[in-house]
């Protein structure tokens, strides 16, 4: 499982990244979410992982799943929710002020950047 | 508690004045002055007690650990200068309500006025050096709005920013000294500072630390070569000017000279140092004064030169002269602060400020010539004038100097010097403006109104006053400041008078005024020659040539660091990123830990392959947009079930939430961009960032491994064992966050509200038409299975939400989990019968869910504090009602409750926005191709 866990975390973020480093708003705002998503399991992780356990404190329970890192984790998401909202309508404020949808805002210019 | 007062009334009532100018200037000026003359009742109420000799203390923890405390003392040091800011600042309020013009925006004035007043007080009153110097930067900042107050004006705006750039920057230098001189004491507290004189002259960190205060204090008072910026800031009002530089901004310096006198003083460096600035400033200033045109540029540079006097004067290190000098400041302040009253009363009178254009004045105004004529004789120091005394008294202290045993006739010869000047500045102000040849007017000037004048004559009167009966007017204040500024030490029994018999300062005095005279009537002379053959550097154009240095360097940097492209940033970040990330990945250890692993069950291996795939999906299929979004809200749901499978169902209900929520949003704002990626970037480039995404995957990856198969000591034991008793609650999480760390949730809902601001500000700032078009098809476009489904499912919906929220503390379930459910629900009605039916049906603005979730929030954290709790302290209590049997009431429930309200009112002001960003013809645009077509 913990396996499973690394390399589901690895993945997401080379595809975060890869998307992130594209030329239009669109693609580097869903880079943003798959690197959200490994951010939120690697904070996750950080707790350890458990399996069939409870953070509701029961009569007769012994064992209970790391709370914090949880608590820590659904703030994460909902920021998580409000960043993207943001960095949305900024894309697309972006594309009708400048007319293009290009992150440095004009097309006709896209390589200038160049490879550092 | 009233001594903090003093200091915090004027901040309080800073905008009094603004609101009460709605209703006529008058009242705005009347509420100033009653703010003012609050604090000053209560300063005044001190005095007794002052003069009994106690000293008066209040102190707050602000970050102890820093040292940092809100701590304020009244010493004599303290009364004296407060008694000026305020006392003077009382007459300012007066005078400024008739010389601002109609078109003057007299609140804002009055507003700065209080603030700058409160930042005054703020210094003289700290008793924590930090503090003094937070204080002392508001100065900084509150005067720039002063000076700048007529921002129309370009030499105003100039100005402003010359006293700013100097005087905050000095400032800094200041910030440097106090932390030296707080690592050397170590305290901040002035009573040990000052206790620990000899201490700190003894470290080898003394030289450094006076020489960083001398700046921040040189650079305040205007000492030379840092006096330029006085001038410049005679572009302010001139009640302003009269304020700033008479009694407060510019007597900072000298107050901090003084102030820390007892623990810097008495060294050959203090004495080279401060000595040394002031007898330079004393003579260039009252030189430059002298070939001035302008009425307040003469004043300005006079002011100059007076600084330069009490500079010297507390430069010599002794307790005698520090009270001389203490006494001039009280001097300055009245005679200086009339004389500026009176060039604004010939100015706003007259229109003309200039020497050149002006004379024979005293035919239309002989009342203001009559006290022009005495102010100008007290800076003169012409008897029997309070200036008279203390001018005496600098004389006799420096023909008593220790030092310079070489040369001992050289700074009384300079003394005597700076009198002759500074008569023959003064001739050449009285003289010019109200003798001499008449000037011509169109109209006929006139007295100003008398309420304008009585400042100037209550000035005069204190002038004349102090001169004739020192000892009775004077001389307590000064001593009790004398005291206090010489720390403990010894002070001479103060004697004022305006006989001492015939002596040497008499002498020297008699000579340097009869030189006066002599210097008066060949100053046109000296003005030409100043103006053709002395090409002194002028100091403004230096600061200019600097300040555009800096820029163009600033400039240079900027074009080197910015290529004004995302890519380029991001990639470069992150290289910098796995750069800086290799050293200790490769130093960590390889193998993986020892704790127990969970076997992996088949479902689990079949989630993964889904998540890879839905990721690599999102990857290949990005320029299809929608089936990209399709492919990342996979990825989402696999990582809510694995929420689910790990022991977090309280994250799984979020996500899940969360995930439908942001793709109705992202699906929205697709309406209004491309539906296509265009193919742009080269092989190359894909390569490159191929090696950069799998080099950032492996390392995170591998990272999550490393940590995996560790085990660690969990830091939540505390939580598990105390939710339930101290927190009141089952589930953990839950209290985690409305409890325990109710404060990070707080700041949560609100990033989340401001989140929800923005969104509306930049889709509001498009300027979509208001109306919503029902357009014709709209029955296709929201069929109607959706919409009666939808209306079905919205109920149910709440009353899901409902029992999310209630359960919350107990079971998984909470105030966000439910808010996006609600938000959901209601989404779901503008997607099924559109905007412009919903609309009619529900509230059309939801700023005030939003913010009302955020004060019930704060006023539930507030609430505690009625218990003398700390805020967002969480209370409970179980209780029976027959029929229902026990339950329990919370405050997290509250607090709960505005988390509730911000989410749902949040997360509808986006989508509701967006879809009316969506939904308007106005924005559309047509597809963008690929480069080149």
């Amino acid at each position: 499982m913990e396996l499973l866990l690394a390399s589901a975390i690895g993945v997401l973020v080379a595809a975060g990244v890869y998307l992130l480093l594209r030329a239009r708003s669109f693609p580097v705002i869903l880079g943003l979410a798959l690197l959200g998503y490994a951010t939120n399991l690697f904070l996750f992780a950080s707790g350890r992982v458990r399996v069939g356990l409870w953070p509701v404190i029961t009569d007769g329970m012994k064992e209970y799943p790391d709370p914090l890192p949880q608590a820590l984790v659904l703030t994460a998401i909902v920021i998580g929710f409000g960043m993207t909202a943001y960095v949305l309508v900024l894309a697309l404020r972006a594309r009708i002020e400048l007319g293009s949808d290009h992150v440095d805002g004009d097309a006709d210019d896209a390589d200038r950047g160049g490879a550092p | 508690m009233s001594l903090t007062l003093i200091v915090l009334l004027p901040f309080a009532g800073a905008l009094l004045p603004a609101w009460a100018a709605r209703r006529s200037r008058s009242a705005s000026a009347w509420t100033a002055g009653a703010v003012a003359a609050a604090s000053f009742a209560l300063l005044l109420a001190r005095a007794p007690a002052l003069f009994a000799g106690e000293v008066a203390r209040a102190a707050w923890e602000w970050v102890p650990e820093l040292g940092l405390r809100a701590s304020f003392r009244l010493d004599g040091l303290g009364f004296l200068f407060a008694f000026l800011i305020l006392g003077i600042g009382l007459l300012i309020v007066l005078y400024a309500r008739h010389y601002l013009g109609a078109g003057d925006a007299m609140g804002r004035f009055y507003a700065y006025l209080l603030l700058f007043m409160g930042s005054m007080l703020g210094i003289v009153l700290s008793e924590n050096l930090v503090l003094l110097l937070v204080f002392w930067e508001l100065t900084s900042l509150t005067s720039f709005l002063l000076i700048g107050f007529w921002s129309h004006k370009a030499a105003g705006r100039q100005g402003a920013r010359m006293a700013l750039v100097v005087t905050g920057g000095g400032g800094l230098a200041l910030l440097a000294g106090i932390l030296l001189l707080g690592a050397i004491v170590g305290s901040y507290e002035l009573t040990d500072v000052l206790a620990a004189g000899e201490q700190i002259r003894a470290s080898p960190a003394y030289l450094p630390a006076l020489a960083l205060v001398l700046l921040g204090a040189f650079t305040k008072s205007a000492q030379f070569p840092f006096h330029f910026w006085l001038p410049h800031a005679m572009a302010a009002p001139t009640p302003v000017s009269a304020y700033l530089h008479s009694a407060t901004m510019v007597k900072a310096g000298i107050f901090l000279l003084a102030r820390l006198h007892p623990a810097l003083a008495g060294t050959p460096e203090w004495f080279f140092l401060v000595t040394g600035a002031g007898l330079a400033t004393l003579v260039v200033g009252a030189y430059v004064a002298l070939v001035q045109h302008d009425l307040k540029a003469l004043l300005a540079f006079s002011t100059v030169s007076h600084l330069g006097l009490m500079t010297a004067l507390l430069g010599f290190g002794t307790a005698a002269a520090a009270q001389v000098a203490l006494f001039h400041v009280f001097n300055h302040a009245a005679f200086k602060a009339a004389l500026f009253m009176n060039a604004g009363i010939v100015g706003h009178e007259t229109g003309r400020l200039d020497l050149r254009r002006l004379g024979g004045l005293r035919r239309y105004l002989p009342v203001s010539a009559a006290l022009a004529v005495l102010a100008a004789a007290a800076m003169a120091g012409v008897a029997p004038l309070n200036g008279y005394l203390s001018k005496e008294m600098f004389l006799a202290e420096s023909l008593d100097l220790a030092e310079l045993r070489a040369l001992p006739w050289l700074v009384p010869a300079i003394a005597t010097l700076a009198v002759a000047l500074s008569l023959a500045y003064a001739l050449r102000y009285v003289v010019g403006v109200y003798f001499g040849e008449p000037a011509r007017f169109d109209r006929p000037p006139h007295e100003p109104p008398r309420a304008m004048r009585l400042p100037v004559e209550l000035l005069v009167g204190v002038c004349v006053a102090v001169g004739l009966m020192p000892m009775l007017l004077a001389a307590p204040v000064v001593a009790v400041a004398a005291r206090a500024a010489a720390g403990g030490g010894a002070v001479p029994e103060l004697h004022l008078a305006l006989w001492h018999g015939l002596n040497l300062p008499l002498l020297l005095s008699a000579v340097g005024l009869a030189a006066g005279v002599v210097v008066w009537r060949g100053a046109p002379r000296l003005e030409r020659l100043h103006e053709s053959a002395l090409p002194l550097p002028e100091a403004k154009r230096i600061y200019d040539r600097a300040l555009e240095a800096c820029a163009a360097a600033a400039r240079w940097l900027t074009a080197r660091l910015e290529s004004d492209s995302l890519q380029r940033y991001l990639a470069l970040l992150l290289a910098t990123a796995l750069v800086a990330l290799a050293g200790p990945l490769v130093a960590a250890p390889v193998e993986a830990g020892d704790a127990p692993r969970i076997p992996a069950d088949p479902l689990s291996l079949a989630a993964w392959v889904l998540l890879v795939a839905g990721a690599l999906g999102t990857v290949l299929r990005h320029r299809e947009r929608i089936v990209a979004v399709v492919l990342v809200g996979v990825v989402g749901l696999v990582v809510s079930l694995a929420f689910v499978h790990l022991s977090a169902p309280d994250l799984a209900l979020t996500q899940l939430a969360v995930e439908v929520v942001t793709v109705v949003l992202i699906l929205l704002a697709l309406e209004l961009l491309p539906r296509r990626t265009p193919v742009e970037s080269s092989r190359a480039r894909k390569l490159r960032d191929g090696a950069l995404a799998v080099a950032a995957g492996a390392a995170v990856g591998w990272v999550s491994w490393l940590l995996l198969t560790r085990p660690f000591e969990s830091i939540s034991g505390y939580f598990l064992a105390e939710s339930k008793p101290r927190g009141g609650g089952a589930n953990v999480v839950n209290v985690i966050l409305v409890d325990f760390r109710g404060y990070d949730t707080f700041g949560e809902i609100t990033v989340l509200a401001i989140a929800a601001l923005g969104v509306f500000a930049l889709i509001d700032g498009l300027g979509l038409p208001n109306a919503f078009r029902v357009a014709p098809d709209d029955e296709a476009r929201h069929p109607l299975m959706l919409a009666v489904v939808a209306r079905l499912v919205l109920p149910l919906a709440l009353l899901v939400a409902v029992f999310l929220f209630l359960r919350g503390h107990q079971h998984p379930g909470s105030g966000f989990v439910a808010g996006l459910v609600v938000g959901v629900a209601l989404i779901l009605q503008y997607i099924a019968s559109g905007i412009g039916w919903t609309r009619t049906k529900m509230p059309r603005d939801f700023h005030p869910l939003v913010a009302s979730g955020l004060l019930l929030a704060g006023l539930i954290g507030i609430g505690s504090f009625l218990f003398a709790h700390p805020f967002l302290t969480g209370w409970f209590d179980y209780f029976t009602l027959p029929g229902i049997g026990k339950f329990e009431l919370t405050s997290a429930l509250v607090f709960d409750l505005g988390v509730f309200l911000t989410v749902v009112g949040g997360v509808l002001l986006i989508l509701v926005h967006m879809g009316k960003a969506a939904e308007s013809d106005a924005v559309r645009l047509p597809e963008t191709g690929p480069r080149g077509e």
